[in-house]
């Protein structure tokens, strides 16, 4: 490294890479390095502290009564998550079976039959969904949706019918940005390809560019599930709070997070550590999620690059 | 090489004709009086400088123009006699009856299998034995049929470039088409393939009738009975045709003197 072999031949050597170069170079990489770390220290960290302080429920009641205990009663002492994880569920899965045809309608239209000047309009709108505080939407659940949703079902409102159109509205942002840039990013000639075949605009849309898309829009929809299991506020003000398995999906309910946000200001001891339980269980979701999103990405080269 | 067999009748029938082609791209002219008979049965080849409109021109018989908002073609282009863009007409069953093959390979990201029962399907095709068959039949006569015949289940864009330009010409030929479009099918392509594909078409036009835009004049020469050469003379002003004749008289005697400028190399 010091001296360059040859350096003595030729007319002139080359300048040597001076020491206050090659130090800001060194400080640069370490300081960006450093901002990477700190975003994986941060879930590391996290990881760690909800580990520590949930584990040892599963000591403490068994892991068998935690998760598939049917009752959360802490003042009697049974920690049974199973109705909240019942509830999570529940409101995940409802709300993306609405979101999902609405998002992925929404993707299709701004990448296929908007014109660019709609698309200039829509699509900022949608992405402005994203950016609304959740507690908004949870007023908009709580005073315009409940009172709707009451009339409809019967009953006061508050449920697992009203989390879904909350969450429904909110999870849209996410899947129809992904399946967008999915959709977008197939090369035009295979649209061209499709037109010149004799396909109309909807069979080539259904036919052709939804299927190239088809790992993309997936993924899209596995992130918004994720969306759906974490969110806490929106779905705390309508889905009426009940910890029970309820007879319909228009009575109270609660999820994981909503439990962990009642609880917390309370609980102590042994009903505080089952909600760092709950968060354990939550994180693992959402790993599984992100994970599975990986495996996709995966499973697309390796099916492009033959299979 | 002899790849032309008997040369065409001067009455053959006309399969397509233009007469008196305008073309526009929102404020901009592109081509201007463009008549023109395209024989049946025949390949009628279109060459000329770069952006001269031949692409342009090529697309108006399917009315793929149609696809770009501002597009907007004036003057009559008929197929079989029958205007194409004459009002209720369907672009649709238009584009079923003249396929199209793009300078860029484009298979769609599904199976070989699929991409050739993609016409069929679209036209209602759905008993998987005579989908079987459309597509060994398609597959044979674009010459890819023993290249793929045990791989049908892979995906069409594992292929090398020149077997995805022939897996598209098998697509289009699964739909059994009246006239094939060719936008510079080999520029794309390497040239083993470009000799797979020139043999290809003088198979098909036994039975359909091929048109195909090329850059390569050499091209048109082997391939092609008849020839129009397209000119923009000045820049920003509608292309012309400035001449369309036997490809045999075209490059030997050309009559317009740009014709033989062109052809000579002396510019383009």
């Amino acid at each position: 490294m010091a001296e360059a072999p040859g350096a003595q031949a030729g007319s002139g050597t080359l300048q040597l890479v001076s020491r206050r170069t090659h130090l800001k170079e060194l400080a640069l990489k370490n300081l960006f390095l450093l901002c990477a770390g700190v975003a994986v220290a941060g879930v590391v960290l996290i990881f760690a502290f909800v580990g520590v302080r949930g584990w040892p429920i599963f000591a403490e009641v068994g892991p068998w009564a935690f998760l598939a205990g049917r009752e959360w009663n802490p003042t009697a002492g049974l920690y049974g998550i199973l109705p909240l994880i019942y509830g999570s569920v529940v409101v995940m899965l409802g709300a993306l079976v609405i979101g999902t045809p609405l998002a992925v309608g929404t993707a299709i239209f701004l990448s296929e039959i908007a014109t660019p000047r709609v698309r200039s309009i829509v699509r900022p709108a949608v992405e402005l969904l994203a950016g609304i505080p959740s507690v908004i939407y949870g007023f908009f659940g709580l005073i315009i949706l409940r009172p709707i949703v009451a009339d409809v079902t019967g009953g006061l409102g508050f449920g697992a019918v009203t989390a879904w159109l909350i969450l429904a509205i909110m999870i849209v942002p996410t899947i129809a940005a992904i399946s967008e840039d999915a959709l977008r990013s197939i090369p035009p000639g295979i649209r061209e390809a499709s037109y010149a075949m004799g396909a109309t605009q909807w069979q080539t849309i259904y036919k052709v560019l939804v299927p190239a898309a088809k790992i993309g829009i997936i993924d899209a929809i596995i992130l918004g599930m994720g969306r759906a299991i974490g969110e806490t506020m929106a779905v705390l003000m309508v889905v009426g709070n009940a910890p029970v398995f309820p007879e319909s999906v228009s009575e109270p309910i609660a999820t994981l997070t909503t439990q962990i946000v009642m609880d917390m200001p309370y609980a102590a001891g042994e009903h505080r550590t089952a909600l760092f339980g709950m968060g354990i269980i939550l994180f693992l979701v959402s790993m599984g999620l992100v994970a599975l999103v990986r495996l996709m990405s995966r499973f697309q080269t390796a099916m492009e690059s033959g299979r | 090489m002899a790849l032309r067999t008997t040369p065409i009748a001067d009455n053959a029938p006309n399969k397509i004709t233009v007469k008196e082609l305008d073309f526009f791209y929102g404020d901009f002219h592109a081509l201007t009086d463009i008549t023109v008979d395209i024989k049946e049965k025949a390949v009628t080849a279109f060459i000329g400088p770069s952006g001269c409109g031949k692409s342009t021109f090529l697309r108006c018989f399917n009315r793929m123009n149609d696809l770009i908002p501002s597009a907007r073609a004036e003057g009559l282009v008929s197929l079989d006699g029958q205007d194409i863009y004459e009002t209720g007409v369907d672009p649709v069953d238009l584009r079923r009856r003249i396929g199209m093959i793009f300078q860029q390979p484009n298979p769609f990201p599904m199976s070989i299998y699929d991409n050739v029962a993609f016409g069929p399907r679209l036209q209602g095709v759905s008993k998987k034995a005579a989908l079987d068959e459309v597509v060994q039949t398609s597959l044979e006569r674009a010459n890819l049929w023993k290249e793929v015949k045990d791989i049908l289940g892979r995906g069409g864009l594992t292929l090398s470039g020149g077997q995805q330009q022939r897996l598209c010409i098998a697509r289009v030929l699964a739909v059994e088409p009246e006239v094939m479009l060719m936008d510079e099918p080999c520029s794309a392509i390497d040239p083993t393939s470009v000799q797979k594909i020139e043999d290809l078409m003088a198979e098909l036009k036994d039975r359909i009738t091929i048109i195909i835009v090329t850059h390569n004049m050499q091209q048109a020469a082997r391939v092609s009975d008849f020839t129009a050469f397209f000119l923009q003379e000045v820049a920003g002003d509608p292309a012309i045709l400035v001449e369309y004749d036997r490809t045999s008289n075209l490059f030997t005697s050309p009559k317009d003197r740009r014709t033989e400028d062109y052809i000579t190399g002396r510019f383009g």
